[in-house]
């Protein structure tokens, strides 16, 4: 009777079990066995390399490294700028203020749109064509004509537009989240912070930015694994990677796979970058437990 | 002592600015959009040169023809068919482990369960590659089955998660009640248990539906035929092929975030929960 009662209890976990070790425990394992294997998807026979692919990352792929750089550089843009304008959003957006909703509602919309349209409706306003390219043509109108350029495929500026793309994406998000952290802080502090003689900053940097440090880091966090990784904006925007200019690490990935089936290769910067970002998210999660301290 | 015209006046400065502020960012964020519908309705002649905002006049036959013509109608009921086979799959058996964590007692229920919510956050890069291997080996590339039990995996830990937090706080008054009136385990879940659970599994659903809908790597690996691509990857094969054709591109970029625009307007409540409990999970 318990011996039935228990295989009852485990029926009800098993789909979930089953489609998680195939689809997820299998994968992971096999990223990690064919690191170290050179293989090229399709022929039976893997020739066992040991750790050769990461010698190989290390020492002799300066386009990965290249790639790191880029995605580091877009991370930073977004850690900035992006959330920057998300909080002061949000901070504005925090009070009796008239179109709340609609600002709320329309912050949002580019973030549930998906990369690809966005890259693609982008690529078409920025970079195609001169007529429909409403920022070239803004600046002809001011006058400015001379800075007008095909922002997408000089590579002085394509790295920029795809970072300034990706917060236009991303900024609704962190608005978002830091706008729920804002309304659980007590209306009273204000009110008595008030009462007190405190003015706007004194209570701004007093009461809102110490019980925000908590959403704050942990906006910062998601931001830096979600751009680390992000990579599909780009190729909906200049199709790929731009000579190097705009490559990420998962299109490096995805080009070791594709474009020269280098599968063992392709799994061994798999492991890299993927130790990199649990690297960092232990960084970050020991410094907002000494930030909470604070 | 200052006077109260002094500060009514300052209010409404400030607010006016804040008002500018917010503005301007919303029409940064809609002024794209509406560019991109109203040179879905161009002629491609006239994107060269008629850059008004409004078109002169509305092509229509451009959706038609990107619906027809570029196939896109084939890939839209694509897409249509993967979420709700994907969404469907993900509120059963998620539901169900859900519901076995959260009230059952069994050996390895507690490292069954880190396991899932381990997969949210440890992350790997590389998976899809491994992935491709895999479905080679199943013979599952290429098929709509096989996107669809990977989508299915993608969303697993997550709902998971959401409904086990959900049944936690649920009481179990009325589950003792039906129990006691000879109602099964898994007719508890269904009749019972699923019943209560409609708010979070509503946002269930439409966090997952949106995922799906929007997803594009794994779809860009699985599939080689376009007969079995989501829009997503569809439009870069559309590019492809209509170049220079920019009304029809746009009227693809169209119908493929319209749906979405759609939902989130009609689902917003759902959508910022399940944005807000995702961040709260990583």
């Amino acid at each position: 009777m318990k011996f039935k009662a228990t295989l009852e209890n485990y029926m009800f976990v098993l789909p979930a079990v089953v489609i998680f070790s195939i689809f997820y425990v299998i994968p992971f394992i096999w990223v990690f066995q064919l690191g170290m294997f050179d293989w090229d998807g399709i022929l039976p026979t893997k020739i066992f390399v040991g750790l050769e692919n990461f010698k190989e990352i290390f020492l002799q792929d300066p386009s990965w490294w290249q790639a790191m750089r880029n995605a580091g550089y877009i991370t930073l843009i977004a850690l900035t700028f992006q959330n920057a304008l998300a909080f002061l959003l949000a901070l504005a957006c925090d009070r009796e203020i008239r179109l709340k909703n609609f600002y709320r509602v329309v912050f949002f919309i580019p973030p549930v749109l998906s990369e690809i349209v966005v890259g693609m409706a982008w690529r078409f306003i920025i970079n195609d064509i001169d007529g429909a390219n409403i920022i070239n043509r803004t600046l002809m109108n001011l006058g400015l004509g001379n800075f007008a350029h095909n922002w997408l495929s000089d590579p002085k500026t394509a790295l920029t537009t795809v970072a300034l793309v990706h917060s236009w994406k991303g900024f609704g998000w962190g608005f978002l989240i830091f706008l729920a952290g804002l309304q659980t802080i007590p209306r009273e502090l204000y009110e008595s912070a008030r009462v007190d003689g405190a003015n706007a900053w004194q209570s701004f940097r007093k009461i809102t930015i110490p019980l925000m440090v908590p959403v704050i880091v942990l906006v910062a966090i998601l931001t830096i694994l979600g751009t680390m990784q992000a990579f599909v904006l780009i190729i909906g925007l200049v199709g790929g990677e731009l000579a190097g200019h705009t490559s990420v690490p998962v299109l490096r990935i995805l080009a070791s796979m594709r474009g020269s089936s280098r599968f063992g290769y392709a799994c061994a910067q798999g492991i890299t970058f993927g130790l990199v970002l649990v690297i960092i998210s232990f960084i970050q999660y020991r410094f907002s437990k000494r930030a909470r301290q604070i | 002592m200052k006077s109260t015209i002094y500060y009514k006046t300052k209010n409404i400065i400030v607010n006016s600015l804040i008002h500018l502020f917010l503005l301007s960012v919303a029409i940064t964020c809609l002024y794209p959009l509406l560019w991109m519908v109203s040179s879905s309705l161009k002629t491609q002649e006239a994107i060269f040169k008629d850059v008004s905002f409004i078109p002169h006049q509305f092509h229509f036959g451009n959706y038609l023809r990107a619906w027809q013509e570029g196939g896109f109608g084939g890939n839209f009921l694509n897409s249509i068919i993967y979420s709700v086979c994907v969404v469907f799959g993900i509120v059963i058996i998620s539901s169900m482990a859900a519901y076995a964590f959260s009230r059952f007692r069994f050996p390895g229920r507690n490292i069954l369960f880190i396991m899932f919510m381990a997969a949210m956050m440890i992350p790997i890069p590389g998976s899809f590659v491994a992935l491709y291997v895999l479905l080679n080996k199943l013979h599952l590339r290429n098929t709509p089955i096989g996107y669809i039990l990977c989508m299915i995996n993608v969303g697993l830990s997550t709902s998971i998660f959401l409904l086990k937090t959900f049944f936690d706080k649920m009481p179990k008054e009325l589950e003792d009640a039906a129990r006691i009136d000879g109602c099964s385990k898994i007719g508890i879940w269904r009749h019972v248990a699923l019943p209560l659970a409609k708010p979070v599994l509503a946002v269930v659903v439409v966090f997952n539906a949106l995922n799906v809908w929007n997803e594009y790597i794994l779809a860009l690996i699985i599939f080689d035929s376009r007969k079995y691509m989501p829009l997503q990857v569809a439009l870069q094969t559309f590019q492809g092929e209509f170049v220079t054709n920019y009304p029809l591109l746009m009227a693809g970029l169209t119908i493929t975030a319209l749906p979405i625009i759609i939902v989130y307007l009609l689902m917003q409540k759902y959508i910022v929960k399940g944005v807000t409990a995702g961040a709260i999970v990583g």
